[in-house]
């Protein structure tokens, strides 16, 4: 089972989904981003699903449930680069990713999760 | 062959005497000088048609099975002729009654042919009544599919017409909807979008709905459905052009748009979408 690499770069973690996403791969990402997010500390996380081009159902509900987790971990989730067919699948499917921020591609992505960054440090109850 | 079928085959052998009298009572009918103008056109079509007739009692066709093998040759021609017919802009009711005309010239040549055997005459006019039936029936049948043909290529050519997207400034892109919103539309308009929203990288997408007759729970559910798609690109949406009447339909609907930024007019979404993109537009000559 290929396993999807988990980057840090600096409090930023990168998620790029290459391949088509299996199940059981799809689980382990998600045990995995979690850990990763409390053992770094890291305040933002950018999904990259560029390349995926088949969702169903299930792995909607994980795409829908590790950004959910990311954030519920308190780090600002930007999912970035999602094909129109995957967008049109996920609204048919009812999951409209609530609460989680999209951009069309990595470069943006990284200017959202910046500004979201910028406004966490102004913010004193943060 | 039925017994019945030999008297009209007989009397079907002089092809060219029985068309002369079927033209004869076709003019007499429409009273029209359409056959006068291209007889010559219409004696062989007529020749045809009883030609094929002949040769398909011949070829043991059955009148009660007009789909089957023997009657094939026939079909074809009724096929080209009514085609032709429709293509000259006759009526399906002109090409039937063409057709139901040749019963007069049959009836009176059995009526000659058999006046010695009443029970056999009776059977053969049943016969060929019921052929030319459905000969007739079937070049409205003809009739009937060659137009939905039609139908079907405009409706393709209306879907495919009215889905333009428009670039409208940099990473700006606008959809103006034109027509009812059903959900085959909004697919359509839903994949060219999202497609044009990946390849510009544009981050605003304006659909202006002031060609859509009306709005109701469905058409309301289509846009949010779009918007919400365009929202997991990662782009933002505006909707523009909502009528006043439109505006009160959706309220009185109970229709949910909160979230989505909604304008009157196609200028006040452009004016916005500017304003996001960090575009100023000042006037250099006084007013």
């Amino acid at each position: 089972m290929t396993r999807i690499p988990i980057l840090q770069m600096g409090d930023c973690l990168l998620v790029t989904i290459q391949v088509d996403l299996q199940d059981r791969a799809a689980v382990s990402l998600q045990d995995d981003l979690a850990n990763k997010i409390e053992s770094s500390g890291a305040r933002s996380v950018l999904i990259d699903i560029s390349a995926l081009e088949i969702v169903d159902s299930f792995i909607g509900r994980m795409l829908a449930g590790i950004s959910g987790i990311a954030r519920v971990l308190d780090a600002a989730t930007v999912v970035v680069g999602m094909q129109p067919a995957v967008a049109i699948t996920l609204v048919e499917l009812g999951l409209s990713l609530h609460g989680v921020r999209t951009a069309l591609n990595v470069e943006r992505g990284m200017r959202l999760l910046r500004l979201a960054g910028e406004e966490r440090a102004l913010d004193p109850d943060a | 062959m039925k017994p019945e079928y030999v008297a009209i085959t007989e009397v079907l052998a002089d092809s060219k005497a029985v068309v002369r009298e079927w033209l004869v009572e076709v003019s007499g009918a429409t009273g029209s000088n359409r056959a006068s103008s291209s007889t010559d056109a219409i004696i062989a079509e007529a020749g045809e048609i009883a030609r094929a007739v002949h040769d398909g009692l011949r070829a043991e066709g059955d009148v009660g099975a007009f789909e089957g093998a023997a009657w094939e040759r026939l079909r074809g021609v009724l096929e080209s002729l009514s085609r032709s017919r429709a293509a000259q802009g006759a009526t399906a009711g002109e090409t039937s009654g063409f057709l139901l005309s040749f019963k007069r010239p049959l009836f009176a040549r059995l009526q000659q042919h058999l006046a010695n055997e009443p029970p056999m005459l009776v059977a053969s006019l049943w016969a060929v009544s019921s052929l030319v039936d459905k000969m007739a029936q079937f070049t409205l049948e003809v009739y009937q599919r060659s137009r939905e043909d039609i139908i079907k290529r405009q409706q393709d050519e209306l879907l495919e017409l009215s889905t333009p997207v428009i670039k409208l400034w940099d990473g700006v892109l606008a959809v103006p909807m034109i027509g009812t919103l059903d959900s085959g539309r909004t697919q359509l308009v839903m994949e060219s979008l999202l497609q044009r929203i990946v390849d510009t990288g544009s981050e605003l997408a304006i659909i202006d709905i002031t060609g859509v007759p009306a709005v109701d729970t469905l058409v309301a559910q289509h846009l949010l459905k779009t918007v919400t798609a365009i929202r997991l690109m990662g782009a933002d949406c505006i909707i523009s052009g909502i009528r006043p009447q439109i505006a009160q339909t959706i309220v009185h609907l109970g229709i949910d748009l909160q979230g989505i930024t909604t304008k009157a007019t196609l200028a006040d979404a452009l004016s916005v979408a500017l304003k996001r993109t960090g575009y100023t537009v000042t006037r250099t000559t006084a007013a």
